[in-house]
């Protein structure tokens, strides 16, 4: 057979898979695909949310660019990439691989899930009830935070940790840590799974230390996970609302304004839906052109694997 | 090369594990201890949020005004719980909850699993492109759907239904799915497929004998978290499901907290049914979680 043959082949044969994306490919186009182009379509109007929206064609992205709040939004979502995306993968990583490599095998796999449920659990809380508790413990009077400096005799740091513009993020990105942990625990656990335990027996028969294996063994092993989470973080840290919209409403004073809570400000408080929805597309495309250079990267990366 | 794992053979792997385990676990060090009592603080600190729910929902208000949220309650009381319960009708919404995620969890990880067929294993052309569109159900801001959803749903007649929901969030979900199981699939063995394939295995068959058992580790974790996401889902099923027959447990603890109706122990008593649900179905699945280990173990 000729390489040309061998090409056609292989073409015929991948076509083979195509009808396996049919029903992802209708079900997306209704749900996200239609909806994406009407939001597209309205951001090029003024628009209240009803009656009739009026056509301004580029009008709502050239205020945008002068918007200096949007740009500020921008700016506070660099931070919360490290709060949701960057601090938990890598504090997951260790966190599964101490309990993967270490806590399963010295203690049992029991003591290891246990540990590994507590650590998701607040995964699990509704972002709304987490809101509450979290303003309970860092109010500030008689908050939880503040009273345990007290208690140490630390009193000089207690303060309205959600109130002063200069510790309301940090402490926004505090609560994102502690919710965000679990789900790169989990995946990354369920990942080390595939490996092989004799990669981890020869690696252990040779000496190497458990920083080495987890730089040598661990880590290259579940490439695919780190990837995947690391993306999916991302995504979740520029698109974040939720902690935003329980914790601080964006205040004090927009010290923790983010894109995602200015769209949702226009949409529904402001009724500005073009403009929102203006808001709403060029973050999309921001995520989507970030999605791309990083698929390309994984991409890459895979290829060298093999 | 094993191509289909017997039963055998995945009883002989789980006990050499189990052996190798044993002799390992022998040789613990202070190290070790170390480890395990600092993951155990961290736990501890992690749960502090959770301990302050459960202290707040068996109080009762006079208690909570007097002493303030962080005092240990004198003697339990179930009162917030029956009250919260009564107000939302729980049982109905519990069920609407269990309908919706149950179903989401369960069709996005087959879609899931077909999209991750065809572009991590079939490799078609222009999967990337793909893979980036399919994406965009994760990456388009929730806010930006609503609208447009709610208009494309009064038009199709299934507006305030829990199908449009599930429908919705399945395509939502399956899109993390998708990504996560062809990321894993594009590093699956090739000649353990040409062997299948030597063996006259049809695409189908395949996929459900070679490639299926693979993966399940992997789904189960994704069972878990679509279920868990679902449930906790706020904007599209507030906006959707307009009727008190549909709604869900989060919509209802939402609103009423939206309407400040509820005081501090009502809310952890809301807290902490919501919870209970999401929490139990996690603990039922880290079973399947942990067993995935010998699943796992075809090279």
């Amino acid at each position: 057979m000729s390489t040309n043959d061998l090409r056609r082949t292989a073409a015929r044969d991948r076509l083979g898979y195509l009808p396996y994306l049919v029903p992802g490919l209708l079900l997306f186009t209704g749900v996200i695909g239609v909806p994406f182009l009407m939001n597209v379509g309205t951001s090029l109007t003024r628009w209240s949310g009803v009656g009739t929206p009026e056509w301004i064609g580029l009008g709502n992205y050239r205020e945008l660019a002068g918007d200096g709040e949007f740009w500020a939004s921008f700016g506070h979502n660099a931070l919360v990439i490290v709060g949701m995306a960057l601090a938990p993968t890598a504090i997951g990583l260790v966190l599964a691989a101490l309990l993967t490599d270490l806590i399963d095998r010295h203690f049992g796999p029991r003591v290891a899930s246990v540990l590994r449920a507590c650590l998701y659990l607040p995964q699990v809380l509704p972002i709304v009830i987490a809101g509450v508790v979290w303003s309970w413990l860092l109010a500030p009077e008689n908050g939880a935070v503040n009273e345990l400096l007290t208690a140490v005799g630390l009193d000089s740091l207690a303060h309205d940790w959600l109130g002063d513009p200069a510790t309301a993020l940090w402490s926004v990105l505090a609560v994102m840590v502690w919710i965000q942990i679990g789900f790169p625990l989990v995946v990354f656990m369920s990942g080390l799974q595939r490996v092989e335990p004799s990669l981890y027996e020869a690696a252990e028969i040779d000496g190497a230390s458990w920083s080495r294996r987890f730089w040598h063994v661990t880590i290259p092993q579940i490439r695919p996970e780190i990837f995947v989470v690391l993306l999916w973080t991302t995504i979740a840290a520029l698109k974040a609302f939720a902690p935003i919209y329980v914790l601080t409403k964006g205040g004090p004073g927009g010290a923790t304004n983010v894109p995602s809570y200015y769209s949702y400000q226009n949409f529904f408080d402001k009724t500005e839906v073009g403009y929102g929805s203006a808001v709403a597309t060029v973050l999309t495309l921001i995520i989507i052109a970030l999605t791309i250079v990083f698929l390309r990267v994984q991409a890459r990366d895979q290829g060298e694997e093999r | 090369m094993t191509v289909t794992l017997t039963d055998k053979q995945a009883k002989t792997s789980a006990r050499r594990t189990a052996r190798t385990r044993d002799r390992r676990r022998r040789r613990r060090g202070p190290a070790a201890y170390a480890v395990l009592l600092g993951l155990a603080a961290l736990a501890g600190i992690v749960l502090i949020p959770f301990v302050v729910v459960v202290l707040n929902a068996l109080k009762t208000p006079a208690e909570y005004s007097e002493k303030g949220p962080l005092a240990i309650p004198d003697s339990p009381s179930l009162e917030a719980l029956g009250q919260f319960w009564d107000r939302v009708g729980f049982g109905g919404v519990l069920v609407n909850s269990f309908l919706i995620s149950g179903s989401v969890a369960v069709l996005a990880v087959l879609l899931s699993v077909l999209n991750a067929y065809a572009l991590g294993i079939g490799r078609i052309r222009g999967r990337t492109s793909i893979l980036v569109l399919l994406l965009m159900a994760n990456t388009l801001p929730q806010e930006a759907l609503v609208y447009p959803l709610y208009y494309l749903a009064k038009q199709v007649g299934l507006y305030d239904t829990r199908l449009a929901v599930v429908i919705v969030f399945t395509v939502i979900q399956s899109a993390f799915g998708t990504y996560l199981l062809s990321s894993v699939l594009s590093t699956f063995p090739r000649p353990l497929l040409e062997a299948a394939r030597i063996d006259g295995a049809s695409r189908w068959q395949i996929l459900w004998r070679v490639v299926f058992p693979v993966l399940r580790p992997t789904m189960s974790v994704l069972m878990v978290f679509f279920f868990i996401w679902t449930w906790n889902e706020f904007l599209i099923p507030l906006v959707f499901l307009v009727s008190n027959d549909n709604q869900t447990v989060s919509v209802a603890l939402g609103v009423l907290q939206g309407q400040r109706l509820m005081d501090a122990t009502m809310s952890s008593a809301a807290a902490l049914l919501g919870l209970i649900p999401t929490v139990l179905f996690f603990l039922i699945f880290q079973r399947t979680l942990s067993r995935g280990l010998t699943a796992g173990a075809i090279k």
